[in-house]
């Protein structure tokens, strides 16, 4: 691949265009996320080259580029979800609060508690919706009922579904639509209270209207987490996200600031892609 | 025209072809009842509900099923003990924690164990499993309940596994990884979610291999000791159903009450092993729905 030396340049400058008067909040970006040089491989095929970015906490990340781009196992790179998937590995680090995930002495339950995920497809357990919500405190240990009770409810509302399931918590949640298993997917993810939120692609097997209440919910939990999302529409990420990373065949080709990625992007090829001429 | 002849005539040959067994089932009740009936339908049926098994004797026979009902069921209960905890926990290993190399060395193993003729497992049990539960337990005598429970347990097993395998690999993987990204460790997510999901495709398991057992004949017959007595004791020797039918059908007055006692025993046997395939069945099948 010809672009090692494009990926580490964008990372950096983020910081300064970021204040450059692009209309993003003035808050100070601390990074949560920080990624060096990372390679990644599927047995000998390699499929991420040299990425190196920051992701900042209580922003909303957003990581576009064609299908087959490493994006998605990127975003699983973060919670090392790859881990399940035989003969993968990888160099380079990855830090979250400035500790190697990839470390030796890393906790991966303490690490998924930390960097919750959301998949593509709603996956809900075959249980009740309660169930659903309380699995994650229920194998952390929480067994007090009260308590997981206080969870549930409190997922749920954060999630945005508490007033059209309240009734009916003890019915299965296969039972519930799309959007709402989604959302209820989200609530499971926040019921283990995460900091990261790693979102592949949340949206993309809904309709309209639950993709809107989906991407509001977005918008509303980055005040207090930091959101992480892997999308195929370029709209999405430009409306839910503060930050865009596009990947083309395992390079991180841009990294920068939303508005500026798809105003005045600094690569032709994210021009390209973004004005529709590929992928 | 010709054509349509020779589409008529294979159609006509498949069919006959698939309803061939199921005719064949209908046959075997037939025969069975019919040779019964003539006991069952008189007042020597009472005798089936004693509790003594003596159908050769000079002074007074007697054909209480209960002896052998009761060894039968001893038997298999003491089998499913062993089998399905080995069985399930062996499923659970093969589909979700063994690496490739294992799978594709365990399956054939497994498949293999299943394909050992039962006089050959009874033979073992006599040679070698009966001196060691002689010495172990300080018994008389090797030839009991618990020799017979431990082959056939062994022999139910491939049924359970390869059943339960496959049911715990239709799990979906999205589960599996909902609970893994949530934190959840290996053993949490295969109790807690995939066993639970692959639940009726195990209990479907654990019923065809009940059947499997309590139908399984010459390994028994070889190493209970076959005295026809009551007890619930694993140390005992019993005399199963199928034992007693395989051991005296031969030898029987064609036409007497022994006669058609034994065939009494063959409907019992049958009509347990027929619920035992429908329960499974109908459990598979929710799970498809």
């Amino acid at each position: 691949m010809s672009s090692d030396t494009l990926n580490n340049e964008p990372a950096i400058k983020t910081h300064i265009n970021s204040d450059a008067g692009c209309g993003q909040d003035n808050t100070t970006n601390n990074t949560k996320i920080s990624v060096r040089d990372l390679n990644f491989f599927y047995g000998t095929r390699q499929v991420l080259f040299d990425i190196s970015l920051n992701i900042y906490d209580k922003k909303v990340t957003a990581f576009i580029g064609p299908s087959g781009c490493g994006k998605s196992t990127f975003l699983r790179t973060l919670n090392r979800m790859n881990d399940i998937i035989e003969g993968t590995r990888h160099n380079g680090e990855i830090l979250i609060d400035s500790k190697d995930i990839y470390g030796e002495k890393v906790n991966l339950v303490q690490l998924r508690k930390k960097v919750g995920m959301v998949f593509q497809r709603s996956n809900p357990f075959p249980k009740s919706i309660f169930e659903n919500v309380a699995y994650g405190p229920r194998i952390h240990g929480i067994k007090n009922k009260g308590e997981l009770e206080n969870i549930v409810e409190k997922s749920l509302k954060n999630a945005g579904l508490w007033a059209e399931v309240k009734d009916r918590l003890t019915s299965n949640a296969l039972a519930l639509s799309g959007g709402q298993q989604q959302r209820l997917c989200i609530a499971r993810a926040l019921a283990i209270d995460p900091e990261i939120l790693l979102m592949d692609e949340p949206a993309s097997a809904l309709d309209p209207k639950s993709t809107t209440r989906v991407e509001d919910l977005i918008s509303e939990l980055k005040e207090n987490y930091t959101i992480v999302i892997v999308t195929h529409s370029m709209q999405q990420a430009a409306r839910v996200s503060d930050y865009t990373a596009f990947f083309y065949e395992g390079d991180l080709v841009e990294f920068d600031v939303t508005k500026k990625i798809f105003t005045m992007p600094a690569k032709k090829q994210t021009e390209d892609y973004i004005t529709g001429r590929f992928g | 025209m010709s054509v349509m002849w020779k589409e008529k005539s294979i159609k006509i040959f498949f069919t006959g072809a698939a309803t061939t067994s199921i005719v064949v089932v209908g046959l075997i009740f037939l025969f069975l009842g019919k040779e019964a009936a003539p006991f069952l339908f008189s007042e020597n049926i009472v005798k089936l509900f004693g509790t003594e098994w003596v159908p050769v004797s000079f002074e007074k026979e007697q054909f209480g099923m209960l002896p052998l009902i009761t060894g039968s069921f001893l038997v298999t209960f003491l089998a499913i003990l062993f089998a399905v905890p080995f069985g399930v926990l062996s499923a659970v290993y093969l589909s979700e924690i063994a690496n490739k190399t294992e799978q594709e060395m365990l399956k054939p193993l497994i498949e293999l164990l299943a394909g050992i003729p039962s006089v050959v497992i009874g033979f073992f049990g006599i040679i070698a499993l009966s001196p060691i539960l002689k010495n172990t337990f300080g018994l008389e005598s090797g030839l009991n309940a618990l020799n017979g429970a431990i082959l056939l347990a062994l022999m139910a097993t491939p049924t359970i596994i390869t059943i339960s395998d496959d049911a715990i690999r239709s799990v979906p993987s999205s589960y599996k990884q909902a609970s893994i990204a949530l934190g959840g460790s290996k053993l949490q997510t295969i109790w807690r979610v995939v066993v639970p999901d692959a639940l009726s495709g195990i209990i479907a398991a654990v019923m065809l291999g009940i059947g499997r057992v309590i139908g399984e004949t010459m390994t028994v017959l070889m190493v209970t000791g076959n005295a026809a007595i009551i007890t619930a004791s694993p140390f005992d020797s019993v005399r199963t159903m199928t034992a007693t039918i395989a051991a005296e059908m031969g030898e029987v007055a064609f036409g007497s009450d022994h006669y058609r006692v034994l065939f009494c025993v063959g409907i019992i046997l049958l009509l347990i092993t027929f619920g035992l395939n429908m329960i499974a069945q109908k459990v598979l099948r929710r799970r498809s729905v």
